[in-house]
């Protein structure tokens, strides 16, 4: 955990630099698609004039570049060839340069695989002044028993997401507060560190400095939750190339984060078993005609399988749209269960609001919001991103959340373990000890 | 030799790279090599983008005038050029000079202008120095000030204000004319040339001309009678009338001594009497001194009466 712990110091410390020089460019990495987008903070403005204050602090920077590029050496969600997903990276970073017309260096990424898993941890300090400081917040989160994460498991987000001041829980911010004893709830989420470890290497072998790195479906959950959705609770599943993600919100907090290994490459690949046809017609069927409900109009909807194996009778095939919808339809369930088996695992059912938000790529197939009320729960909708500054019309869709979170989440970050001063008395204590026994030892 | 050509011929396009090969229904991969990357990165740098933009053609051009400029012929070829172009431009009707006209001297100082400005006309107005030609002009002592300009329609016009002589100066060297400033503006032959001048003399007196000329205000009422002043040790003014009576004025508020004598003199007559001097130096003591008969005259009759004796008798010096 240390070298992560000072790596992210270092990453918030870059992204402050950035924002400094006012651009910095985001980072998806996804298993379809790598998108770029290169924001341009102006500072913040002055309050509106109709009273309306900046929402999210989206109001701060300005989409100047965007580019996406179809990924290449990416397989669920994590980088599978290097160098194949460095040329992707390469040529999204470039292109959205090239718009932007600014050379950027710092590079703010996310990605979907990498297993990620939470903890939920507490932790509580004697708040030694009048008031609670940063100091007293951040023995309370080392206060905290670090749990057992896994060999090569690395720590991505841990962020207090609840403070208690004595007898008072809820507390969104204690500092300033006068109280005896703070206890802060602390949502851990960690991640395999190899796949990190080669996300890192790939920028850095672009010539890119890492500013910060994200879970992409937290960063979902950021740009298409509405405020009273985070507020209340609900979740977001962002459906993906390779991999689902899902977070759960509540009082502005992410709780909650998972990932199901199954996405729309896994529905791909099932039209082109089926159907034996090459992965990019298959592609191309499931985008244009693909579906999880079949009506009677489909059965007469004949869709024409090109090939060119120089076989007449195999190259003039034709499929029925049904036939198309009853060979996604059962992957479509089945990722939707196991989204559902992993919400109740976590205990979605206590929260309060169970809103469920579907957004990502794989939620543009039609009809998929029926399926899913049927299969998570009544309260379904299809999410958009929020819109953003100078963002292009065709990155405003549902599959570019996770950039446009990304780009909400380099605005306004979520404070995290690191932001906060570890207690310096710890290693000073220890080393004191250990120079007692030294003395004891020898004399 | 030729079965080496052949064969080279043949091993050549197989060297060539071939272009990749692209499987159907795919895109070609638009994927930019690492060192385009760094290429277009490097590119968007701010420095190098100047550098490329401005930095190099203007490199470019300064090597290329440079490499110009080196043969002697293209640089005596480029100063004739720039020669025949500034003689063209300076010969233009706009600005030729065809007269010099000046104004506000007399004939005896237009001369002199003329004298100095000796130009061949018509010329151009770029080769006229007109700030050296001032200069010359202002050198002239009866010249206060000068004002030289080109007009439209070329003419040089000199505008002279010339100097007014209020006193004539009796020095070393001769009768000098002297205006209110102090500045000499000219010589004369004799006194009667410029009888309506005030004279004056001593050293020192051309400094102090404005008191020179308040003394000669005031004694106005005697004017006929004054000679002149002279400046006395470089301080103060004796004035000095008909008969070689003389005024000394103080040093300081030599105009309200003056005036008193004036008042004694309206009152009294006293100026009319024989005296040698009035001396006004004191303000608290004005003195006379009495030419020699005067005084014996004044002694006789003051021995004759024997009450009050004003001073006590003095043997005559011969």
């Amino acid at each position: 955990m240390r070298p992560l712990y000072q790596s992210q110091r270092m990453m918030r410390d870059l992204r402050r630099a950035a924002l400094q020089r006012g651009v910095i460019a985001i980072l998806d990495l996804g298993t379809t698609k790598t998108a770029c987008l290169i924001l341009r903070f102006d500072g913040p403005e002055g309050s509106a004039a109709d009273g309306v204050g900046p929402m999210a602090g989206q109001s701060r920077f300005r989409v100047i570049g965007a580019a996406v590029t179809r990924s290449r050496g990416m397989r669920l969600g994590e980088v599978d060839s290097a160098i194949e997903a460095e040329r992707a990276i390469r040529t999204a970073v470039q292109a959205a340069q090239k718009t932007a017309q600014v050379r950027v260096d710092h590079v703010i990424a996310c990605f979907s695989g990498a297993r990620p898993e939470s903890f939920a941890l507490s932790g509580e300090a004697e708040v030694e002044g009048q008031a609670v400081t940063g100091g007293d917040i951040g023995r309370a989160l080392a206060a905290c028993a670090m749990p057992e994460i896994g060999a090569g498991r690395e720590v991505l987000h841990a962020q207090p997401v609840n403070f208690a001041l004595d007898h008072r829980s809820a507390v969104s911010d204690p500092r300033g507060q006068a109280g005896r004893m703070l206890s802060t709830d602390v949502h851990l989420l960690a991640v395999d560190g190899a796949v990190v470890d080669t996300v890192l290497q790939c920028l850095k072998r672009c010539d890119l400095e890492c500013a910060g790195l994200a879970s992409s479906a937290y960063v979902s959950g950021l740009a298409s939750l509405v405020e009273d959705e985070q507020e209340l609770g609900a979740v977001c599943i962002d459906m993906g190339g390779g991999s689902t993600g899902l977070s759960v919100f509540i009082r502005k907090h992410m709780i909650h984060a998972d990932s199901v290994r199954l996405g729309g490459d896994h529905v791909t690949a099932d039209i082109s078993m089926g159907l034996q046809v090459s992965t990019a017609t298959a592609e191309r069927l499931k985008t244009l005609h693909g579906g999880v409900v079949a009506t009677g109009r489909d059965d007469r909807e004949l869709l024409p399988l090109d090939a060119d194996t120089g076989d007449w009778e195999h190259d003039r095939r034709t499929v029925s749209r049904t036939e198309l919808i009853g060979i996604m339809r059962p992957r479509v369930e089945e990722i939707l269960e196991e989204v559902r088996a992993r919400l109740d695992a976590a205990g979605f059912d206590h929260l309060p609001s169970q809103s469920i938000v579907l957004t990502g790529g794989g939620s543009l197939i039609p009809g998929l919001d029926g399926l899913a009320s049927r299969i998570l729960g009544q309260r379904v909708r299809m999410g958009r991103p929020l819109r953003v500054q100078g963002l292009p019309q065709p990155a405003t869709g549902a599959a570019f959340s996770a950039a446009v979170g990304l780009s909400l989440f380099a605005a306004n970050p979520q404070d995290e373990w690191w932001d906060f001063e570890a207690p310096p008395d710890r290693a000073g204590a220890r080393s004191l000890r250990r120079a007692v026994r030294w003395f004891r030892e020898n004399w | 030799m030729r079965t080496l050509i052949l064969l080279w011929r043949l091993t050549l396009p197989s060297l060539r790279r071939q272009p990749p090969a692209v499987p159907a229904g795919m895109r070609r991969d638009p994927a930019p090599t690492l060192w385009s990357y760094r290429y277009q990165r490097l590119m968007l740098t701010p420095f190098y983008r100047r550098l490329v933009r401005v930095g190099l053609p203007a490199a470019g051009m300064a090597v290329a005038s440079a490499l110009w400029l080196s043969a002697d012929a293209n640089r005596a070829w480029l100063a004739e050029r720039a020669d025949a172009l500034r003689d063209a431009l300076y010969q233009r009707p706009e600005f030729l000079v065809h007269d010099v006209e000046v104004t506000g001297a007399d004939r005896a100082l237009a001369v002199a202008i003329h004298g100095i400005v000796d130009l061949e006309f018509p010329v151009s107005s770029f080769d006229i120095d007109l700030p050296a030609l001032r200069a010359a002009v202002a050198a002239l002592t009866a010249v206060r000030t000068v004002e030289a300009e080109v007009e439209p329609g070329g003419l040089l016009r000199i505008k002279v204000t010339q100097r007014v002589p209020v006193a004539v100066w009796r020095y070393a060297d001769g009768l000098r004319l002297i205006d209110s400033e102090g500045v000499m503006t000219g010589m004369i032959a004799s006194r009667s040339d410029r009888a309506d001048l005030p004279l004056i003399a001593g050293d020192g007196a051309k400094e102090a001309i404005g008191e020179a000329l308040a003394l000669f205000a005031a004694a106005a009422p005697i004017a006929p009678r004054v000679r002149g002043l002279v400046r006395m040790g470089e301080r103060r003014w004796d004035m000095v009338l008909d008969g070689d009576l003389r005024i000394l004025l103080p040093e300081r508020d030599p105009v309200p001594a003056l005036e008193r004598v004036l008042a004694l003199h309206e009152a009294q007559d006293m100026l009319d009497r024989d005296l040698a001097l009035v001396d006004m130096r004191l303000g608290a003591r004005p003195t006379l001194r009495l030419n020699q008969p005067a005084l014996n005259v004044l002694r006789t009759a003051a021995a004759a009466s024997a009450a009050g004796v004003p001073a006590a008798p003095i043997e005559e010096e011969h």
